[in-house]
């Protein structure tokens, strides 16, 4: 009994000991994760310009940079950058979800000859770096016409989702936990797949269509290598990660420098907002459609 | 009932030797063997896309396919106009325009060939149903199929233009690219010739300059997608066990801190790196105020100290991105196999490398070989972070740079052309054998039914 005890206790004292080792651990670990974000903060508003610094904390604090951000539209405008960035958001997420789940769909539920020379053409092409076929990509729109004044808006949504029938695989997998048994009962009821589709597939996918939503929605805010080489030097279509590249270069970067941490924290606050939920979304999208 | 009876196989041959008058004659005047056969909607379209094609390649498509053998031949002249005191310029040909153009009619061709194909096919199919007395559908009724049976050619056609109009021509332009002098390099960039497989052979060539480069950028390309994958994998996964360990308290706490970094838009975490270590940056200058060190840290501007420094800060940016991705599947490891192992008195590190480990590895396989072509092509960390430097004098790819950042460098920057492809393909052969060898390795694993 007695003896029992003792071996008790020391284990309990060497499980302390261990949970405070790996909570010191976990704390440093967390401190070197979060660091970086704080800098950003505090750069943010910072009184003092250009990147170069002196201590980790700011010697003054203001909400110029902010100002500035919004205010100071001759060389960078911030404004416009974003409204661009929200038109080409908006309508290559609406492009790229439609596409997506209607392949998606395709795959998963349709038996077609052309059905696994698609699937296959798609792992062959996304193995390809991206942007290999870039300047290609490039001289296709300006043959349409897209490359000058506000069309450049047009050649960003078409380029950011039209590689989006390729990705089907994580809507593909949820479809699939979908059980067919429920198709061929909607079928024996006289549904068209259009309507098995539209009345029964979608309003069962909603966590994998919000995920997909959103995944296309971040897409044309954090990608800056399409958007350069399709912009050029038109910087009235700037989107935001062209703008914020751009104050970080020689040229700018003694004056935009604190206005930059202020735009990254404003674009990152709704995108890790927006990451987050996904992220929710993409776990039940995980654990299937029907449950139980 | 009647479907069961045995039918002759609907083939192009088949439809010309068999056919009958209308499906024949299909084979020059397209759709009149479908519109003959009572689907006289369909055949019309079909004819009108004939006519269509016809005058598409005679209005242009011709003249472009003539031109891709040899891809222009006038160059652009010069001449001084005394009258309005200025240079003109007589427009010349330009050979990437003739390159597009000219892959852009054989696309349309091929696609032809597809619809003549098909329509032969389904006139003959049409003759048979005639034949067989079997119903036919009407034009409505076909429509009402795109619904039905029919449906992905509605859902795909859209996405599949697309894919072809911006994935597949371009990354075709860009293979033909390579076989041409389209580069800056003796002022090619107007026009350029084919000049077969010679880029390729520079390209390998140990001996060239530029041979030397793709061999270096080749091995630490490796070195980094090794490195950056499987550290990454470990050490995330470590951390998930730290967090999720029993006696860990604020599991949620700590997960939030560690999700917060990817929920920072990579671009903008890279490019608070790239400033912040730069010899003024923040990280030096702090530093040098400490006292702790003399002179600032090399981190991008020495080789070895920034192949270290990528490294290190992509395990910044991915071990929480593990961390996420493994959290799930670790608690679904059997519990009676750590109770097994803890009988038979084995420690925290026994564990982890007889059990866990290779539990994930079987498990996360098919994850461990996307992140790795995924660190293959890795742009986002290279091209923010240190822009491929240090760059050795007369070296167009730097110690850090990756064949895609390089591929980058080469095409956007140093505008060479051909180089580029060259690179990319190598870089598409690279993968498809990683890709291919890895996915056989996983598929034997598989086989022994390790944990089943």
């Amino acid at each position: 009994m007695s003896r029992n005890n003792i071996a008790n206790t020391k284990a309990l004292k060497k499980n302390t000991c261990v949970n405070v080792l790996v909570h010191a651990l976990l704390i440093v670990l967390s401190l070197i994760w979060v660091l970086p974000i704080i800098w950003v903060i505090l750069t943010s508003f910072r009184a003092e310009q250009g990147s170069y610094v002196t201590s980790f904390f700011p010697k003054s604090y203001t909400l110029d940079n902010y100002i500035k951000l919004f205010t100071d539209r001759n060389v960078l405008n911030f404004p416009k950058m974003f409204k661009n960035t929200l038109i080409v958001a908006v309508c290559s997420c609406g492009l790229s979800t439609f596409f997506v789940l209607s392949v998606s769909y395709c795959m998963s539920r349709l038996r077609f000859k052309a059905r696994k020379p698609y699937m296959n053409m798609a792992m062959i092409l996304t193995l390809f770096p991206g942007f290999m076929s870039m300047v290609a990509v490039y001289y296709i729109l300006k043959v349409l016409n897209l490359t000058e004044g506000p069309m450049i808006l047009v050649a960003l949504i078409l380029v950011y989702s039209s590689g989006a029938g390729l990705n089907f695989y994580i809507a593909k997998g949820f479809f699939d936990t979908i059980p067919m048994s429920i198709d061929e009962a909607a079928k024996i009821d006289g549904a068209t797949q259009w309507q098995i589709f539209t009345k029964i597939t979608m309003p069962l996918s909603k966590p994998i269509i919000i995920y997909t939503t959103l995944t296309s929605f971040i897409a044309p805010w954090i990608d800056f290598i399409f958007a350069k080489v399709i912009c050029r030097a038109n910087s009235d279509y700037f989107t935001v990660a062209i703008g914020l590249w751009n104050m970080l270069q020689k040229e700018y970067i003694t004056q935009w420098y604190t206005c930059f941490a202020a735009g990254a924290v404003l674009i990152s606050i709704p995108i890790a907002i927006l990451y987050l939920c996904m992220q929710r979304f993409y776990t039940e999208g995980l654990s299937g459609a029907v449950k139980g | 009932m009647s479907k069961t009876k045995i039918r002759p196989a609907v083939t192009v041959g088949a439809a010309l030797t068999h056919g009958d008058w209308a499906t024949r004659l299909s084979a020059i005047v397209m759709g009149i063997g479908i519109a003959a056969h009572r689907q006289i909607v369909k055949g019309i379209l079909v004819f009108l896309l004939e006519i269509s094609y016809i005058w598409f390649m005679i209005s242009a498509g011709a003249n472009a396919l003539s031109m891709l053998p040899g891809l222009g031949e006038r160059e652009q002249v010069k001449t001084w106009n005394e009258a309005k005191q200025i240079y003109e310029y007589a427009q010349g040909d330009n050979s990437v325009i003739i390159l597009l153009y000219g892959v852009a009619t054989l696309f349309v061709t091929a696609g032809f060939l597809t619809l003549w194909v098909l329509q032969l096919k389904q006139s003959y199919n049409l003759e048979l149903k005639i034949y067989g007395h079997h119903p036919i559908r009407t034009f409505r009724e076909d429509l009402k199929s795109l619904l039905n049976d029919k449906l992905q050619i509605t859902l795909m056609s859209v996405p599949v233009i697309f894919i072809l109009l911006f994935n597949i021509v371009p990354l075709f332009f860009m293979i033909c690219m390579a076989f041409t002098t389209y580069s800056k390099e003796n002022d090619k960039l107007i026009l350029f010739d084919w000049n077969g497989i010679t880029n390729f052979l520079r390209v390998l060539n140990f001996s060239g300059n530029l041979g030397k480069q793709f061999w270096s950028v080749l091995v630490w390309t490796l070195v980094w997608a090794f490195f950056a994958t499987f550290l990454n994998y470990i050490l995330g996964m470590i951390l998930a066990l730290l967090i999720n360990r029993k006696g860990t308290r604020g599991k949620g706490f700590f997960r939030f801190m560690f999700i917060l970094s990817i929920a920072v838009p990579q671009f903008v975490s890279l490019m608070i790196m790239h400033t912040i270590l730069q010899p003024q940056g923040a990280v030096n200058v702090i530093l040098t105020n400490l006292g702790l060190i003399n002179s600032p840290l090399p981190f991008f501007q020495n080789a070895t100290w920034a192949r270290i420094t990528v490294i290190i800060i992509n395990l910044w940016v991915g071990i929480p991105y593990t961390m996420m991705q493994v959290t799930g599947i670790l608690q679904n490891i059997p519990a009676d196999l750590y109770e097994a192992a803890k009988m038979d008195g084995a420690g925290p590190i026994t564990i982890f490398f007889k059990i866990t480990l290779p539990y994930m590895l079987y498990v996360t396989a098919p994850y461990l070989i996307t992140s790795f072509t995924g660190n293959i092509n890795n742009f986002n960390v290279i091209y923010l972070l240190t822009g491929g430097s240090p760059t050795y004098v007369g070296d167009t790819a730097g110690q850090t740079d990756l064949l895609v950042t390089w591929l980058y460098k080469l095409t956007v920057d140093q505008q060479y052309y051909n180089i580029g492809a060259v690179i990319g393909i190598l870089t598409f052969v690279i993968l498809a054998i990683t890709a291919l060898v890895t996915y056989h390795k996983s598929f034997a694993y598989k086989n022994e039914e390790a944990f089943q």
